[in-house]
């Protein structure tokens, strides 16, 4: 490593390291070779890959939010809001209930990370956009606030902050006046580890990995097993996948 | 003829005003570096020319590419320049990114969206984990 | 032909006026200051209506400014003389409040701050980039319609400067219409008819502001309408209002066939509490069914101030109906799981109940408070009065003896 490389590569460094060592406990007893590597420090996200989940709601208990609260702390959404209508909210838990059978079953929404994501269409500034590697997020550098991609997105997955916010991760900007959704926890996908809520899920419901790469454990189960697409009529191809709807 | 009056008379009410200005009314921002004798990613003069442009390039490369680990970083800056005792970078005038802005009168953005302390100086995520 | 300079003769009337407007956008500019200062978190606006009541003030000037350049275009388009006098008002109407209904929307920006950044970057995918392109245009388009209208020795390009206006003044209401008729998520929206439906609002709401304007002109200046002129642009209101009812129906009507949209029907026209009150008290009512009744009742019409009432009630029709289109449309929860029912600590599944704020009302009325003073300013320092000239007009026939 070069003298001129300082601190930040010396932390990228070690960060490659620990992810290229471990295998990630994902629940008690089971563990999972790891399912992304931290990228090399100058390299740019990739086509090669498409980061993606699969929930499976059939494990997903209702009432636990072990994943939104994990979101809360890695992301720290947890200022202080007056109107709960305009809080925050990244990763929720929605409770189903088929209107004709009855049947109910509970399961996380956040942003689909859509391969043709109408909020990216829609965005006047070119704020909202997809990386090379599928991951959907807001440029708040250039977000103008004007929430049309709100408008558009069909998951509801889309927050706007309404008031100065002050703790936020230093590797986590967000604030007032811009839009935000999950980030799929670039920050740390990028670092070759797991997103927040799919390490905080002790029910096993939530898978993350690679969909472009055939032998990822997440490609294999979605080649296998049926899965769904939410709003799949809508054809927006999400990287978020489901399975028990 | 009045108004040539007025332009002259504003002048000279003005000038011992426009005097103490030029005589230091406003001090030069004192910046204080918090860790002598580390090295900063480029020279002090280059920085301060260029410093905006550089962090610009960076953040389009950071978020919209997906680049990390590069030399220049918004948070790199935080880590050695955070005021000692209060870990941040904003919040005094005496601080390392407001005590210039301040000065030049140039509103700073960045903070309304980045955390201008360091990561010591704020909790953990692990500590706040814990219920 | 006889020159009535506009107005010079009321100064403390007019020094009135200015001032009442300025201080109306300047408490709607400082309520955006405070929202910007605050956040939006002083607005009544949330996580899922998004957009509130400046949009529907913003949303009504820019589609009415849009609409009262009609007037102009059938004077210099279709070469109708009645009209072609009044191409200079409905100009300078169309400016006003395309000026003011942009400010509001722009002052609602989460990041206001940023201007630049929404004036430098633009994304050709989105129709709110579309809309960044198509509404400076229409500015630059209305002031050389203006200068080809005032200027003698531009008369000769005030034909093509104003076919140029009609065309840009349709693709920018379809622009407008489009940033709804685009969205497919929300079950309001995502309809072909919306363009064509904002363009034909904007026909009725132009022309009833423009028939109001005219007539405070007229009352200032102690002037009165020729009545067959009157009768002209009256039924001219008529037809659009009609047009809009046509529209209106059969957005609603389609939206009742599909079974996937009755729901939504039934909550915008039955039992949404305050929308269909709104649709049908507000829109349907006060919007239409009574402007029409003034305007064909030969009893009222002939009555004066019928016309002006009648154009009033439209404008408040039309308030109502874009706050049914706009805050109704988000109000209806998104069916993120067609044939399931939901909930969430986010709301999901459930109507949001919504209400405007303080600080959005001002802001909205501050709009109308700049296109007023715009135009106050505008009718006092140049001649924008529509002069009928009775006798020509009758020796072209245009008029009856």
């Amino acid at each position: 490593m070069s003298a001129n490389n300082n601190r930040r590569s010396f932390l990228t460094a070690s960060a490659t390291m620990a992810a290229g060592a471990g295998f990630i406990a994902i629940a008690p007893g089971i563990s999972l070779i790891e399912v992304s590597h931290a990228r090399p420090a100058g390299e740019a996200a990739s086509k090669a890959n498409r980061w993606g989940m699969l929930i499976d709601s059939n494990k997903c208990t209702a009432g636990c939010d072990a994943c939104v609260k994990a979101c809360s702390t890695e992301n720290r959404i947890n200022e202080q809001v007056a109107d709960p209508r305009q809080r925050s909210q990244w990763i929720r838990k929605i409770d189903i209930k088929d209107k004709a059978s009855g049947r109910q079953h509970s399961l996380p929404m956040m942003c689909q990370h859509c391969a043709e994501p109408p909020c990216v269409d829609v965005c006047p500034t070119g704020a909202s956009m997809k990386r090379a590697d599928g991951i959907v997020l807001v440029d708040r550098h250039i977000c103008i606030g004007c929430r049309y991609c709100m408008m558009a997105c069909p998951y509801k997955a889309r927050s706007f902050v309404h008031q100065p916010l002050t703790e936020q991760n230093p590797e986590v900007p967000r604030g007032i006046g811009c839009v935000e959704s999950c980030t799929l926890c670039v920050h740390r996908v990028d670092k070759g580890q797991l997103p927040a809520c799919v390490e905080a899920c002790t029910e096993g419901a939530m898978l993350f990995g690679d969909l472009a790469d055939p032998n990822s454990e997440i490609s294999r189960r979605i080649a296998q097993e049926a899965t769904t697409q939410v709003r799949a009529d809508l054809k927006l191809n999400p990287g978020v996948r489901y399975q028990g709807i | 003829m009045s108004r040539a009056f007025a332009f002259v008379a504003t002048l000279l009410l003005a000038w011992p005003m426009m005097q103490s200005a030029h005589a230091g009314g406003v001090p030069k921002p004192s910046i204080l570096i918090e860790s002598p004798g580390t090295q900063c990613v480029a020279p002090p003069a280059e920085i301060r020319r260029n410093h905006m442009e550089m962090l610009k390039h960076q953040r389009n490369l950071t978020l919209r590419e997906g680049v990390r680990g590069g030399k220049v970083s918004l948070n790199g800056c935080i880590e050695c320049h955070a005021s000692k005792k209060t870990g941040s970078v904003i919040g005094s005038n005496d601080n390392f990114c407001q005590s210039c802005h301040a000065y030049a009168a140039v509103k700073l953005d960045c903070w309304d969206c980045h955390q201008p302390k360091t990561g010591k100086a704020m909790p953990t995520s692990a500590a706040e984990a814990k219920p | 032909m006889t020159t009535i300079l506009s107005a010079r003769a009321d100064t403390p009337k007019f020094w009135l006026l200015a001032a009442i407007g300025a201080l109306v956008s300047a408490i709607g500019i400082g309520a955006a200051l405070y929202m910007e200062h605050h956040g939006h978190s002083v607005t009544g606006m949330n996580n899922q209506i998004v957009w509130g009541l400046p949009h529907v003030f913003a949303i009504f000037l820019v589609v009415a400014a849009s609409g009262v350049l009609n007037v102009a275009s059938i004077g210099s388009v279709f070469g109708k003389t009645v009209y072609k006098t009044r191409g200079m008002l409905a100009g300078l109407l169309c400016f006003a409040m395309l000026a003011a209904g942009l400010v509001v929307i722009l002052l609602d920006l989460g990041r206001a701050d940023r201007i630049m950044v929404a004036a430098t970057h633009v994304n050709i995918t989105s129709v709110f980039g579309w809309n960044m392109i198509l509404y400076p245009g229409m500015f630059g388009i209305v002031v050389v319609y203006l200068w080809t209208l005032m200027e003698k020795r531009m008369y000769p390009f005030s034909k093509p400067a104003g076919f140029a206006a009609f065309i840009w003044r349709l693709m920018l209401t379809t622009g407008t219409g489009s940033i709804f008729g685009f969205l497919v998520t929300r079950q309001a929206y995502q309809s072909a008819v919306i363009a064509p439906m904002f363009i034909i609002m904007s026909f009725a709401w132009g022309m009833a502001v423009f028939m109001i304007v005219q007539k405070a002109m007229y009352r200032w200046n102690g002037m009165t309408l020729h009545p067959q002129i009157r009768a002209r642009l009256k039924n001219l209101l008529a037809v659009f209002v009609g047009a809009v009812f046509y529209f209106v129906a059969i957005y609603h009507l389609t939206n009742l066939y599909f079974a996937r949209q009755v729901e939504f029907e039934r909550f915008i026209l039955l039992d949404g509490g305050i929308f269909p009150l709104l649709f049908w008290g507000g829109w349907f009512v006060l919007g239409t069914v009574l402007p029409l009744i003034l305007i064909f009742t030969p009893a009222l019409s002939k009555m004066s101030g019928s016309v002006t009432l009648a154009s009033l009630f439209v404008i408040v029709g039309a308030f109502c109906q874009l706050y049914v289109f706009i805050i109704g449309g988000e109000a209806f929860p998104l069916d993120i799981f067609p044939g399931m029912t939901t909930s969430s600590s986010f709301f999901d599944g459930q109507v949001d109940q919504y209400s405007p704020a303080l600080p959005e009302w001002l802001l909205g009325i501050g709009g109308l408070g700049i296109a007023f003073t715009m135009v106050v300013v505008g009718v006092r320092v140049l001649k924008f009065l529509p002069e009928d000239n009775i006798a020509k007009l009758q020796a072209s026939g245009a008029l009856a003896d």
